[in-house]
Formats: C-alpha cells, structure tokens, sequence
C-alpha cells in the first residue's frame, strides 16, 4: 500500500468513528469525507457503504446526485464560476469562458499539472457583486477576463516566488 | 435562570456599549461585505486601533441590505450619530477611523448614511426609499453581532419564546393561522394550515424543518437572514416546534453557504446554553433540539418531499403528494417544513399579535416581502417592502432604476420557476395572486432587473438549462421535455430556429407542466412561456434575420471597430485583448478585429474610452464589412 491510499485509509476511518452507522448519516459522512480527503475515491465509497450497512450503489447513487460531491482528486487550487442569474446577465459565461481559454480544460476537470480544478456553482448568493469566482474559498467580486488573468497572474507569481525561496 | 433575569443582563451590557464613552466600529462580514473586501477592511481597523492606541469596540455585524456600497463600515463616537460608511477600502478605513476619532471630523464625503435621524447627517430614514421599506425581518441585519446572542436578547429576541411557552400550544397554532401567514419560500402555502394537520395527528414523533435551501440562482434572502441574524429563525422554529408538539427540528442550509452555516452552528450552540434550546426549555416541560443538515447542491431539493430525502440519506427526488408532508414526512411521520422567512416571522406575530400583522400586505398576502434587487439595478442588495408594494416602487423608487441609464426592458422574477415581467407590468402589485396571474410567481424573492442589453431569448435558454440539469430525472416529462425545449432554444439563440419550434415550445412547455411531480417540473417552462407571451418578436428576430436585437447572443453577434471613430493612436483595446486579436492596419492606421481570433469577450468595449466610443457588436454577424 502507497502512502497515499495509507492516508486515505487512515482519514477515513477517522471520520467513520466520530459518526454513527444510520443511513440518515451518509450525506454528513460524505461530506466530511470530501473535506478532509478533497473528493470521493470509490475504495472509501465501498467501505462507508460497509460502515452503514447497504449497498454499494445507494453511495454511489448519492455521491453522483448531489452536485456537491467530485470523484476525482480536485487540484491544488479550485475554481467556481457562479453562474446565478445575475451573474449570467453581467457575463458569467464570459467569465467561464475566459478561465476555460487560460486553463485550457472544461468545467468538472482539472488541470494537468494538478494546480487548478475548475468548475461552476448554481450561486453562491453574491448576486449584488456578479460576475462572480470563487477561488479558494474567496469570493472574488466583478471578475471578467481582465480580472481572470490578473488573478492568475498573482498564482503564478507565488509559485515563482515560492521556487526562488526554496 | 429566568429569562427576565437573563433579558435584563443582555440589555445592560448592550446598553453599556452605546452609552458608554468609548466609540464603536461595526464592519458588515456577511457574504457580499466579504466579497468586496471587508475581512480586510476589518484587518486594517484593527490594525489602526492598535497603532494609534484607540480605546474602541469592534465588532461584526451583518447585511444592512446596502450591497451596492460593500463593505460598509459604521463608525459611533459618543457626540456624534452613528455614521455608515459605504464603498470603504483598507487605506480610507484607517483615514476615517483616525479622522472621527482623533479629530472629531466625520469625513462627510464618504458618508453613506447615518442609523438615527440627527442634526448633522442624513440618516437612512431620510433615503426617499424608505417610504417604502417596512423592515420586520431584516430589522437586526447590520446592526447586531450575530454570533453574540445577548445582542439578540437585548433588542427583544427570544421574549416571543418565553411568552409563547405561558401559552397552550393550540392558541399559537390559531394565532398564526389567524395572521393568514404564508409560506414565503414561493408557494405561499398558508403556514398556519400546516401546522394543525400536524399537530392534529396522533403520529409520533413529529418533526420540524427549516427549509434554508435557497437554490434560486438569483436571491440571496435567506442567506442574508442566517448570516446576519441567525437567533430569530432558531426562535421561530422553537416556538413552532412547541406549538406543533414537535421533540426535534433541522436546518436544512445549503453547504455553498459556508458563513451560514457557520453562524447558525454557533448560535445554536449559543441558544443550547441559554437554555432556549435543548432540555426543558426556560424551565418548561418542553424539550426540543434543532440539527444542522448542509445541503449538497441539489436545487430540487428546496422541494419538500425531495428535501426530505435528503436528510434521510437518498437522493434528493421528490414523490407524489398526498400522503402530505404534514401527515406522512421524513420518516414517514408528521413533518412540518417552512421556509427560513416564514419561521423567522413567527416570533413578530406571537409578540405583536396577529392583528398587527393583519395591517400591512394586500386583502390576500398579508405581511412584508423580502427581494434580493440584483442585475442591472442600480442599489442591489436587500429590500424588505410590504406586501401590495408594486413593481415600478421597489425597483425605481428603492432600487434606484437601472443602471447607467440604459432603458428598463424586464424583470425576473422567481428564479428558474418564475418569469420576466415586462413594462407593461411594472404597476402589478407584488403579492402571491397577482404575480401568478402574469405568468411570474413570487418565488423565493430573487428579482433580477434587465435591460436593452439583455436577449430574452437567451435569458430564457438559461433558465431551461438550468432547470433541465437540475431536474431529479424521475418524471419523463420532466427529464427529457426539458432536454427537447433546451435544444430547440439553443438553437433559436445559434440562429437555426424555424417558426413552427415555437408552437412545439409551446406545445412541450404544457406537456411538462401537466406530466411533473414536483414544482421543479411544473413551473419549469414558466421562463420560457412568459417570454414567448411578452417578447414573441424577439424570438421571430432570431429566427427570421439570424439578429440578436440585444446584441447578446454570441454566435449572432461580431465585434466591429469603427475606423472614423477610432482614436488611432489609443493602444486600449489592442492591450486589453485576452486572445491577441485585434492589431492596427498599418496602411490605415486603424485598429482591426480579427473575427477569426475573436472570442467575443467584450473586453475591448469595455476598454475603448467613452470619448472615442469606437468598439460596436453587430448583428447579424455577417453584417462587419469585408475590408475591415
């Protein structure tokens, strides 16, 4: 076993002692799994379904439903390009667009150097502020294309900075 | 301890901030502040009080409703009114903190607005909008700290509570439903109803839900309300938990509100030690505790019965109605499910009585509504207007009109379920009857303003492409009649519509509405049927001319510079280019878009300075003439 499926293993066990076996837990189970762990790997579906007793497809049915919820490893950095009605009519695709152009992937994928996973989010109620992204948890306010490259730019920046200091 | 004693506290220390001589800073943290900068505004003031000694409190408070001047920062020095600061970067925070407090000036410049009406400053309630607003549930927002729950208590939260607990249940039960309250989630069920089949029912146990799932893209109440004043809606479940004969209640709050979330499960925790939660209650017999559920993201799930299988661990699908929720819910027992504004109301309506409540709202729809004011409007934010307000008052008279002077075209309502209303419209009353009548609901309380920029036919496709992602998949109708009507739209946008898909749009959207289980399917279509019904010749333009009369539509639209109009020298739109595309013609020396590169991003028209005005869409797009 890697180190890495070790820690997996290890995460998950962490989170199913705190939490109880009923079905009703599986969501928050799911959820705090995809906190600790950054997504869903299907070896920990099949172990919460052992967990809480039922089959293998009730977890997989609830994971694939919710919109919450990723299946592969998110990048270091993760976009959200909302795409509520108020962005959308202040050009959130356009915005969306922008970010697909510079990352040069699709919504739902991550970059190959795993530094960015982008994706949308229905709305994240900032509608006074549209267009909005959230990267990294930030919400970032009337972000169209220029800002979109600013806010790059500024990634690319650390990185560099965080190479020469190393 | 009794809750007198416990009021009692509460008011002194609340009392003993604003009376005492030290000043106090209030920075709005809620989302949208947050969005805008706030947490660093916050930063630099604690930074300044520090540096220059100040003997101040700080504290956060809420959403005043003011989104368009974010972050709002409001600054008190005894002597002076409590002044509002709006659009506050970190460097002017530092600069007003220093001014008013050091220097006894108040920096009139950058006033917003002052909270109490004074000699010196205008004050909100000098706003010509504020004949119009009545603020009953939004009253604590940006005033209180909602992670403090003294602050709550002492401006009369949870006394409705202690009051509520002398009474027999079945009164409360017959106050609300006395009060004619509605659901203010959309429907506008009447609460009170909900209630008495659920306490009628001999099932035990009952259970109580908040349904905080506010998956409407396009409004932002609810969130305001669990961000901003999180006690009144634990309040309002806990007295309709009592009156219901309820032991446990959830909050259902989606998980892409992380600060809701956070604020609700602190004040819970908060509400547990004042004993207004948890076992018997202010010393009652009565026991009740609330859990937090996070929503994952699944818009049907604002649909109760969807909402219900949630939390039981399912995917979020809803089921045939009745067995009603209030007889047979979440696990199969008597479950009452009402919307955060509705619950947050029944603490108002069990302290002033239901006659008070009675008074405002229309002969139908009783009470104040809430809206989130958001796309081209000029104040967005939050408005809380009584019922029977009409539409050309909330978003000209409190909304402020449109923005950069550009004409009023519609206004959507009622997120994906609702409809645009246009011109013709702006004198409709708002209240639940009449917005059926247009074609519109009341929906959750979004209202998205557009104008002559925005193509309703697209703004329709958006909706419908929302909605047939978000659709469950159990009804076929549902499922695949969405996919059928989003094609057809997509096309019409691409310029491939023929006339008659209109009649098959219209056609499916009847189709859909009849053959759907939940409000998802049923009021899908009602975007689309209120553009059709309003804006038909839009729909011609796009089909007939390939024309996008909004110049939106961006397979129908080409970016054009015009030579006569262009500056020459200017470099604007030639460095904002995201994509390389435009270059100066050297032999005319002009700027030229290459409609190849071009991925109509409309950087360049924002760029190309107002005096020059050069960058214009077209559309058709064929029509950019050849040699440019």
């Amino acid at each position: 076993m890697s180190t890495e499926e070790a820690e997996i293993k290890e995460k998950t066990r962490a989170v199913l002692e705190g939490v109880g076996s009923k079905r009703e837990n599986l969501i928050p189970i799911l959820q705090k799994i995809q906190e600790e762990l950054g997504y869903l790997p299907p070896h920990v579906m099949i172990e919460v379904a052992r967990f809480l007793n039922i089959s293998e497809i009730d977890v997989y049915s609830v994971a694939t439903f919710y919109n919450q919820f990723r299946l592969t490893p998110p990048g270091k950095h993760s976009i959200r390009v909302c795409m509520g009605t108020a962005c959308h009519v202040k050009g959130g695709h356009i915005t969306l667009a922008a970010w697909q152009r510079r990352l040069k992937i699709r919504p739902g994928e991550t970059s190959p150097d795993r530094e960015f996973d982008l994706d949308t989010v229905a709305c994240v109620g900032c509608c006074a502020m549209a267009p909005v992204s959230v990267v990294d948890k930030k919400v970032e306010a009337k972000a169209d294309p220029t800002r979109v490259d600013g806010i790059l730019l500024s990634y690319q920046l650390q990185k560099e900075e965080e190479k020469e200091n190393n | 301890m009794k809750f007198e004693e416990i009021k009692r506290q509460a008011q002194s220390r609340w009392q003993a901030i604003w009376n005492d001589q030290t000043p106090v800073i209030l920075v709005g943290t809620a989302t949208c502040g947050r969005a805008a900068g706030a947490l660093e505004v916050l930063q630099a003031i604690k930074a300044t009080a520090q540096k220059q000694n100040l003997n101040c409190l700080i504290y956060e408070v809420g959403c005043m409703g003011h989104c368009y001047a974010e972050p709002l920062v409001t600054l008190r020095k005894p002597g002076f009114p409590s002044i509002c600061y709006g659009h506050v970067s970190p460097v002017l925070a530092e600069n007003l903190l220093t001014n008013l407090i050091l220097n006894d000036d108040p920096s009139l410049e950058f006033v917003l607005g002052a909270l109490e009406e004074n000699d010196l400053i205008p004050s909100f309630s000098d706003f010509p909008r504020s004949k119009y607003e009545k603020r009953i549930l939004l009253r604590n927002c940006g005033r209180i700290n909602p992670e403090e729950i003294e602050h709550y208590v002492a401006n009369g939260g949870y006394e409705s509570l202690s009051k509520a607990l002398q009474m027999k249940p079945v009164e409360i039960v017959s106050e609300v439903k006395r009060s004619k309250l509605r659901g203010l989630g959309g429907a506008g069920f009447p609460a009170g109803e909900k209630w008495e089949v659920c306490r009628r029912s001999e099932e035990e146990p009952k259970y109580l839900i908040c349904n905080g799932d506010e998956g409407d893209p396009g409004a932002f109440m609810d969130r305001a309300i669990l961000e901003s004043d999180p006690h009144s809606v634990i309040e309002g479940m806990v007295i309709a938990g009592y009156a219901i004969g309820a032991r446990h209640g959830y909050i259902y709050v989606r998980a892409e509100y992380p600060l809701a979330v956070q604020r609700v499960q602190n004040a819970l925790i908060q509400a547990e030690k004042f004993k207004f939660l948890g076992e018997n209650i202010l010393g009652s017999d009565f026991s009740f505790d609330i859990k937090l559920f996070q929503g994952s993201g699944a818009f049907v799930c604002g649909e109760a019965t969807a909402l219900i299988a949630s939390i039981e661990g399912k995917p979020g699908m809803a089921r045939h109605r009745p067995p009603r929720v209030a007889v047979q819910g979440l696990f199969g027992k008597p479950t009452v499910l009402n919307n955060v504004k509705t619950l947050a109301y029944v603490p108002h309506i069990i302290k002033n009585g239901a006659d008070w409540f009675l008074q405002t709202g229309t002969e139908r729809s009783k009470g104040t509504a809430v809206f989130a004011l958001a796309g081209k409007v000029v104040n967005t934010g939050l408005v809380e207007v009584p019922m029977g307000t009409t539409l050309r008052q909330l978003i000209f008279q409190v909304g402020g009109g449109v923005i950069k002077g550009k004409r009023f075209k519609a206004v959507q309502i009622g997120g994906p379920s609702g409809g645009c209303l246009p011109q013709s419209a702006l004198n409709l009353p708002i209240d639940f009857d009449s917005l059926q009548e247009s074609g519109a609901m009341m929906g959750s309380g979004g209202m998205v303003v557009l104008d002559e920029d925005d193509c309703m036919v697209e703004v329709a496709r958006y909706f419908l492409d929302f909605t047939q992602k978000e659709s469950c998949g159990k009804c076929t109708l549902c499922r695949l009649g969405t996919k059928q009507m989003l094609d057809i739209l997509e096309d019409i946008t691409k310029g491939r519509g023929k006339m008659e898909d209109l009649e098959t749009l219209e056609e499916l959207a009847e189709d859909i509405k009849q053959g759907s289980l939940c409000g998802l399917g049923r009021t899908a279509p009602n975007p689309v049927l209120t553009t059709l019904r309003y804006f038909r010749e839009e729909y011609e333009a796009h089909i007939k001319e390939g024309r996008c009369p909004a110049l939106m539509c961006q397979t129908l639209i080409a970016y054009y510079i015009l030579p006569d109009k262009c500056a020459r020298g200017c470099d604007a739109c030639v460095g904002t280019c995201t994509v390389e595309a435009i270059s100066t013609d050297k032999k005319r020396r002009i700027k030229v878009i290459d409609q190849e590169k071009c991925v109509k991003c409309n950087t360049c028209l924002v760029a190309c300075p107002p005096q020059y005005d050069a960058v214009i869409r077209l559309s058709p797009s064929n029509k950019v003439p050849k040699a440019g």
